[in-house]
């Protein structure tokens, strides 16, 4: 009876296929998207419950919401920047939220590969569209040399 | 006596329902933040129409549901800390059960408060 032969641990030559823990072509990706949702996180608590209780608990609340709320905040860079921030870390954590989903839940490849690039589609317009809302807001806007109702014009 | 069993649903207690909970509120949370982002950039298309459309959101019936989008949030936060906490703290793992009791007491006290707040301002005489 010939003995069987056990390499010795880790010696890396003969049990195949060879686990490894990195090497595939996503490299850390997921680590850091793991760690993304967690730093988002925190930080978006502070973003959202500043947001939340500054529009909707000071004051009148939500009666107060109108163009000229808007237009009172994105006057200062500070909110401008605390909206931007919001905008971008939620959805990004929103967009890496859903997609776990979409791939614990769709079983085929395909359908997977399409909710996924729908989602990256919507996601990139919204992300692009509030960054260009907040950066070219116009408090005073001016339609055809008309100046539009509402708006808040300097004398 | 043996009892029969109790079959093969996966009964995961605490931790199973805080993920099914923190799943379930954030893709609410993703889709009204979409909305959210749409409605807002209205600010962009006029006066007007952004003043009309925000005032939807004034309506008794939207009261609730505001009420309903920020109790989503509130569970959403907590337990998003919760889960950092199992995550990096050496005894996370071990107290999970008693962070989620905890994370349940801290959104039903803020959400008393919110709702008081928000609730007598949206459905006061205006």
């Amino acid at each position: 009876m010939t003995a069987t032969q056990i390499p010795s641990p880790r010696s890396g030559s003969t049990i195949a296929p060879q686990y490894r823990r990195t090497g595939s072509s996503r490299g850390n990706f997921e680590m850091l998207a793991w760690l993304f949702m967690r730093l988002s996180g925190v930080v978006l608590v502070v973003l959202i419950f500043g947001h939340l209780f500054v529009n909707l608990l000071v004051g009148e609340g939500i009666h107060a919401i109108d163009f000229g709320f808007v237009a009172g905040k994105w006057a200062d860079p500070f909110w401008q920047f605390w909206d931007l921030a919001m905008l971008w870390l939620a959805m990004l954590h929103g967009t890496n939220g859903v997609r776990t989903i979409i791939n614990d839940y769709a079983e085929k490849d395909a359908t997977r590969f399409w909710l996924k690039m729908v989602l990256y589609a919507a996601a990139a317009v919204i992300i692009i569209l509030g960054t260009l809302v907040i950066f070219t807001f116009n408090p005073c806007p001016v339609v055809d040399g008309v100046q539009l109702p509402g708006g808040f014009c300097p004398a | 006596m043996p009892t029969k069993p109790a079959g093969t649903l996966y009964r995961g207690r605490e931790g199973m329902w805080s993920w099914v909970g923190h799943r379930i509120t954030g893709v609410v949370i993703f889709f009204f933040l979409l909305v959210h982002v749409l409605d807002t950039s209205l600010v962009r298309v006029s006066p007007e129409a952004y003043t009309a459309v925000i005032g939807a959101y004034k309506n008794p019936l939207m009261a609730l549901g505001e009420t309903g989008l920020v109790a989503a949030i509130v569970f959403h936060a907590f337990n998003g800390l919760r889960i950092i906490a199992v995550d990096f703290w050496k005894k996370g793992a071990k107290y999970q059960r008693q962070m989620l009791w905890v994370v349940l007491g801290l959104w039903i006290v803020t959400m008393v408060a919110f709702a008081i707040r928000h609730l007598s301002l949206a459905l006061g005489g205006h």
